[in-house]
């Protein structure tokens, strides 16, 4: 087990009311998973999203994550942890339009301490990997949304993350592009990467092994189902 | 840290203008101080020449009333002041780090000196033989005083070049002719002139008296006859030439002692011989000038603060525009040390680069009002080491507060912002 949620709640204080956003999420990730969380937008799977990707805290109940208790980290050690563990992939990509394609995807490394040289070779490989060898010293705004999302795959796999986590990572692109970057996280799952993917496109939901709904906070599922080819 | 730097560099010249503007503040007060300093520097550098360096190394010692030299147009000279001797001017050369020493006798305001029915302003001076050798003036024509001058008391002058052209018409040969002083007939047998000459740069009432003094001329007759015209109204001065300029002071005050030993006038009087202490003089003056300079500078660094302050507004609005840049470096495992010093390197970066601009635009500027005042400048190197670093400083400060905020930012709602 790589990442354990256990009777997970997350309010938020609205004026003199509180907001239960989540209620009672449990989630049992194994290695080589590939998760898909589907729901409606307020139903509080992008509170769910930052709590997995350590950008946020639970109000009660316990996250572990390679056995440890996130709870318990301080601001430094979920900088680290975020760094390590998790690879994001977001819906508006996020990549910095001043630095080239190769920089972009080498900034985690920049941030775990690892070396100019390394970074650079360990960037080239992941830009190879997503099909973007030839694109190293673009900028993202001379490539397309695809090909962006495609650089913001590789930043998220460059440092061999625990979890892949993809908030929407489709929402932004045409149906072609989107079908690409399904492709590419089919074949990284193959190669053992755990995927969570959320997203409230079923067409999309489909690409998992392992589809969860969340609805009002409330967790649903596994609906076990195979990948089709 | 160097990929910090390259990357604010790039910022800034991503926003060409803005950064800019935003540097002006600290590219303004940074060229004012360096081209106040410059000034001040050249200034001061100015005033040691003028007083010091003419380069004879003469120190003047006088009898004195308090801090003034002692008056003597309505008295006689006071009981208790010794007639100084030949053996007194001998003693006074002995001392140590002094070539030569000399006594003299002066008037500055000569009221009845004629050639003919042309009058004359400037000082008269009774000297001995060495004092040309003092104060390094050399006959230009005719000759100096002989022996026999002295000794049988010869009714003799010598008129530097100012005397000349304010007493005599052009064309007249000043040799030989006849000048009256207080109704006796003195003949001009020399003219001499200053073996360097300078320029003074006037500041106070006192270098003008002194400068409009020089300039209108001064007639030397030997001392031995000084009693003929003038009796003996004027006390007897003494002027000593120095091995170097810095002995001046010394040996200024160690004539000044020898000669107030022989004094035995009352305590009361105040009265006492008194060197002329140029060193300190043109140290009081480069006081005088640093000090009005100081408020300037004070003056200036309130545009650097105004810099520092549009500095951080920028920061501020910077830190907004980044917002979710911030988010994702976070995200991405960016601890807020790192967040924090990247604001901090832009800020300082932007504050350097103005600082330098500020340096080439204060020289420059030291140099235009050098050249419209006619005022020297000297460009200080420590002022601008001290006016770069002070810059980044203020960068640092002022770049302190958005920075912090930047690296306070919840990721999510960084994120989030669009």
């Amino acid at each position: 087990m790589i990442l354990e949620l256990e009777h997970i709640y997350k309010d938020y204080p609205q004026g003199k009311l509180t907001v239960h956003v989540l209620k009672d999420i449990n989630l049992s990730v194994e290695k080589g998973d590939y998760i898909a969380i589907m729901g409606p937008s307020g139903s509080g799977k992008t509170t769910l999203m930052n709590l997995i990707g350590c950008l946020d805290v639970p109000t009660s109940g316990t996250y572990l994550l390679e056995g440890k208790d996130i709870a318990k980290q301080t601001d430094n050690q979920m900088a680290e942890i975020r760094n390590r563990y998790i690879g994001f992939v977001f819906q508006q990509f996020n990549l910095l339009p001043r630095l080239s394609a190769q920089d972009n995807v080498a900034l985690p490394l920049l941030y775990g301490g690892v070396g100019k040289k390394e970074r650079r070779e360990r960037a080239s490989q992941a830009l190879a990997k997503v099909g973007l060898a030839e694109r190293e010293t673009f900028r993202s705004n001379q490539l397309s949304g695809g090909q962006c999302q495609r650089v913001a795959i590789a930043r998220a796999i460059v440092g061999n993350p625990v979890i892949l986590l993809a908030d929407e990572p489709t929402g932004a692109l045409d149906t072609k592009s989107g079908e690409q970057v399904m492709d590419i996280f089919r074949q990284l799952n193959d190669e053992g990467v755990t995927i969570i993917m959320i997203t409230h496109e079923p067409d999309i939901a489909m690409h998992a092994k392992k589809l969860y709904h969340i609805r009002d906070g409330i967790l649903t599922g596994p609906e076990q189902r195979e990948a089709d080819d | 840290m160097i990929e910090n730097i390259a990357l604010a560099f790039q910022g800034i010249w991503g926003h060409k203008m803005r950064s800019i503007l935003t540097m002006l503040g600290i590219i303004i007060g940074i060229a004012s101080i360096i081209s106040i300093v410059s000034t001040i520097k050249g200034t001061n550098e100015q005033i040691k020449q003028n007083l010091i360096g003419s380069g004879n190394n003469a120190v003047q010692v006088r009898l004195s009333q308090g801090d003034d030299s002692y008056d003597m147009s309505y008295n006689s000279i006071p009981k208790g002041v010794p007639v100084l001797t030949e053996d007194d001017r001998k003693n006074l050369a002995d001392l140590d780090n002094v070539r030569d020493a000399s006594l003299y006798t002066a008037r500055s305001y000569a009221d009845n000196v004629f050639y003919k029915d042309t009058t004359y302003s400037g000082a008269v001076y009774g000297i001995d033989s060495h004092y040309f050798n003092v104060m390094d003036y050399y006959i230009q024509w005719g000759r100096e005083f002989v022996q026999s001058d002295y000794g049988t008391h010869r009714k003799v002058v010598i008129i530097d070049r100012n005397a000349m052209s304010a007493l005599f018409p052009a064309g007249v040969n000043p040799i030989g002719q006849s000048l009256e002083i207080a109704g006796q007939p003195y003949t001009v047998v020399g003219i001499c002139d200053a073996s360097s000459s300078y320029t003074p740069t006037i500041k106070s009432i006192q270098d003008y008296y002194n400068y409009t003094n020089s300039s209108s001329g001064a007639i030397y007759i030997p001392s031995t006859s000084w009693s003929i015209p003038y009796q003996f109204d004027e006390p007897q001065n003494v002027v000593l030439k120095a091995d170097s300029t810095d002995d001046m002071t010394k040996v200024g005050n160690s004539a000044a002692d020898y000669l107030n030993k022989k004094l035995t006038v009352d305590k009361d009087s105040n009265i006492s011989y008194k060197s002329e202490d140029l060193l300190t003089q043109a140290r009081n003056l480069q006081q005088l000038s640093t000090s009005t300079s100081t408020q300037l500078i004070w003056i200036a660094s309130i545009s650097l603060l105004v810099g520092g302050i549009g500095v951080m507004n920028i920061m501020l609005v910077s830190v907004t525009e980044r917002t979710s840049e911030i988010g994702l470096k976070k995200a991405l495992g960016a601890k807020k040390k790192r967040i924090l010093g990247q604001f901090l390197t832009e800020a300082s970066v932007l504050t350097s680069f103005g600082g330098i601009l500020g340096v080439v635009a204060g020289i420059i500027l030291s140099r235009v009002i050098s050249r419209v005042a006619g005022t020297p400048t000297a460009i200080s190197v420590p002022a601008i080491i001290v006016a770069v670093v002070f810059s980044t400083v203020i960068g640092i400060v002022f770049g302190l507060f958005p920075a912090v905020k930047a690296s306070n930012l919840n990721p999510i709602d960084a994120l989030r912002h669009e």
